[in-house]
């Protein structure tokens, strides 16, 4: 079970259950992106829940499948809530549980701009044998990732994590570029990474008929992150930086599925990054679970 | 086992917050007659610019078409099925948004009412924001909203196999 590791499965399984169990999905119109985000944020009472991997290639040790599942809630149409967690297989070392994320995302304006700006706040909770590349930032590099499990995941990093995310729509295109600013709670200098994306449907009107292959249920996009140092030794110098076309298709049933295949651009980057991912969102979440609470009236 | 103490933890907090949140902050919803006013108020705010452009799919049935499959898979879950208005998004067969100009609509389908609820819709590409319009405008007033002299027989603008109709 190479791919699928146990930990993998075991939070793979019982999300989809759930997901399946909810009678009303919503039709997502997800963008491709793994690493940057866009200015969207979920729709209010939703919950959208996610399953993704990263395979990567690891040069002087074992290649390793990450993964991790996210449950992000639209609380309202201007705050959007999400909780990650992160496990890790290390091929021919072990699978390890690596910790959890909390994140808020802000849309502090109340209409549509040329550039969107959306205030992120995270807080992470993780070992230090997390591997899931959610971001890169600092001078994370390759050879970080030769550590053993049983060494890394001894090491706990609190951290704290800002982005500026800042997004425009243009006709039928979106760009992005989120600006990252990390800071490990344990007296650790800040830290500094980006991610830059651009994405656009492969088709802009929609089809009169229901159709699961049309061309406006695909989004392609690329997009492309590094790290930029620390605040003592700021710019590229002993940083990984990443280039990876995506994919994204919206089914008609609420499931969204992305792939995206990431390129390392220098030495201190993983050659390759194989990321998927597959999500469902479930509309009126916030309001059936209410209701549980409330009783019916 | 530490990690997944704190990971559940976490979990319940998120829930907690979540759904205080979804309790507290969604203002009233949007069915009760003020919010509702509120809403379509908004349409009013729409800059001239926007309320002079022209809907490019205007009485074009297959984008009455494409904007229902649209309206059911993003809009219907607030708006209710036949748009009639749901537990979260107001009446949009109401007079305030069948008198609207389409520019109006389609402005506030753009920026949204973020502050009300409404979510920006601009990941919608364009044209597909336009056939959700021609879709609405379609619908014309409903019977339980228009006043006794609005009320009219239902209008063809559409060819027979493409007319729109309440989904339900």
């Amino acid at each position: 079970m190479p791919l699928f590791s146990r930990l993998g499965l075991f939070i793979l399984l019982p999300l989809f259950s759930l997901s399946v169990c909810f009678p009303s999905p919503a039709r997502a119109q997800e963008s491709p992106y793994f690493v940057a985000y866009d200015h969207y944020l979920e729709e209010p009472g939703n919950l959208e829940i996610e399953y993704f991997s990263t395979v990567g290639t690891q040069r002087g040790g074992n290649n390793f499948h990450a993964f991790w599942a996210e449950f992000e809630y639209g609380a309202t149409a201007w705050w959007t809530t999400e909780v990650y967690l992160d496990g890790q297989t290390t091929f021919s070392d072990s699978t390890v549980f690596t910790g959890f994320r909390w994140e808020n995302r802000v849309r502090p304006l109340k209409r549509e701009h040329f550039i969107n700006p959306i205030l992120y706040f995270e807080y992470e909770n993780k070992s230090g044998a997390d591997k899931i590349l959610k971001e890169v930032e600092g001078h994370d590099v390759e050879s970080d990732f030769l550590v053993p499990n049983a060494v890394a995941r001894k090491e706990h990093v609190h951290e704290i994590e800002l982005k500026l995310i800042l997004s425009s729509t243009f006709k039928g295109w979106n760009f992005t570029e989120n600006t990252i600013a990390a800071k490990n709670l344990s007296n650790n200098p800040w830290e500094f990474g980006y991610a830059l994306g651009a994405s656009h449907p492969l088709a802009l009107q929609a089809s009169a008929n229901r159709c699961t292959l049309c061309r406006q249920n695909f989004v392609a996009g690329v997009e492309m992150y590094g790290g930029l140092g620390d605040r003592y030794t700021f710019g590229l110098r002993n940083t990984s930086h990443y280039l990876a076309p995506a994919l994204a298709w919206n089914l008609p049933s609420g499931w969204t599925l992305r792939l995206s295949p990431g390129f390392g651009l220098n030495d201190n980057s993983h050659r390759l990054l194989i990321r998927w991912g597959v999500s469902r969102e479930i509309s009126g979440f916030g309001e059936m679970v209410g209701r549980l609470f409330r009783g019916r009236r | 086992m530490k990690e997944s103490i704190a990971a559940f933890a976490a979990t319940f907090v998120f829930l907690g917050v979540s759904f205080s949140s979804s309790q507290n902050t969604d203002p009233a919803p949007a069915k009760s007659g003020k919010n509702a006013a509120s809403v379509y108020a908004e349409l009013a705010k729409a800059p001239e610019k926007a309320r002079a452009k022209r809907n490019p799919f205007e009485g074009n049935p297959d984008a009455v078409a494409a904007g229902r499959n649209l309206f059911e898979h993003h809009c219907a879950e607030c708006h209710g099925a036949g748009a009639e208005g749901g537990k979260k998004g107001p009446n949009l067969r109401a007079p305030e948004v069948q008198e609207a100009p389409p520019g109006a609509i389609f402005w506030i389908l753009t920026n949204g009412v973020v502050r009300r609820g409404m979510p920006v819709w601009s990941k919608l590409p364009e044209p597909q924001r336009w056939q959700v319009v021609a879709y609405l405008k379609s619908l014309g007033v409903s019977a339980s909203s228009a006043p006794p002299s609005q009320l009219e027989p239902p209008q063809p603008t559409v060819s027979p196999s493409h007319r729109a109709s309440p989904l339900h």
